[in-house]
């Protein structure tokens, strides 16, 4: 078959760390829909019982859950901010090449700090106790 | 029965509105999702406790059956629609593909009902003891 051009994709780009926050956004997102499966079943163990709430929370409370919960925590921190950055692409602002970068900066920042608090909150509330 | 071209009744009348629905409804309920999910970050990590006695008595708690269902629904959109994408773009086969995008709309589904109803059982059910 003839060669025909094709439009540019990943293994063609140079790589820059605005392709990274871009990746990480899917990513993230895909974290946050497993998380919202946990979210549901804690919901719905509420409201069934004492025994299967407290099989939900020897579940959801085991170490390996945990940690994935501390992940899911940073994904959410990570999509809001990057997510409010893609807003205000979509008003065609801020597509320029140094402000991309920065605001990609910004948004790291910003995820470090709503992460630490939230986790500093729920540290103090027991949950990783 | 009209001798009129489908494409003969739709010229010049404009656009349906419909062709960025997808693009939009994400955007829509990205906005929706700001205070939504920091409302209920907030929220949950400030709980004293994750008791079954604590959890249920916040659910209860008054107006928060509805910001609750109001985050189940429009994360579950926000998720489906994001879900969607990564499907359409990254599985390649056509039938694993379908399947995959049906599944996916069932448990977004029966998330939205499950989690629905589970918060409105603790709403009615709760009492305090």
């Amino acid at each position: 078959m003839r060669q025909r051009p094709l439009s540019p994709h990943l293994d063609i780009y140079r790589f820059a760390y605005t392709m990274a926050t871009s990746i990480a956004h899917r990513i993230t997102g895909v974290i946050l829909t497993a998380g919202f499966g946990v979210l549901i079943y804690w919901l719905v163990a509420a409201a069934s019982s004492a025994e299967s709430y407290a099989a939900a929370q020897a579940i959801i409370g085991s170490t390996p859950v945990k940690l994935l919960l501390v992940g899911w925590l940073l994904a959410f921190c990570y999509h809001l901010f990057n997510g409010l950055r893609h807003l205000n692409w979509d008003l065609g602002r801020g597509l320029e090449r140094h402000e991309a970068r920065r605001s990609a900066r910004i948004v790291i920042i910003a995820t470090v700090v709503l992460f630490a608090l939230l986790a500093a909150r729920a540290f103090a509330s027991g949950v990783m106790s | 029965m009209s001798l009129q071209s489908p494409l003969g009744r739709v010229i010049g009348r404009g656009s349906a509105k419909q062709g960025v629905s997808h693009f939009w409804v994400q955007r829509v309920t990205a906005i929706a999702l700001i205070p939504l999910t920091l409302w209920f970050a907030l929220r949950v990590t400030g709980l004293p406790d994750y008791e079954h006695e604590t959890v249920r008595a916040w659910i209860a708690t008054g107006w928060h059956p509805v910001w609750l269902i109001l985050l189940i629904g429009t994360l579950a959109w926000h998720s489906a629609l994001g879900v969607q994408v990564v499907l359409e773009d990254y599985v390649h086969e056509k039938g694993i593909k379908v399947a995959a995008l049906v599944t996916s709309t069932f448990l977004h589904v029966l998330a939205v009902v499950a989690g629905t109803y589970a918060v409105l059982r603790v709403a009615f059910t709760f009492t305090a003891g």
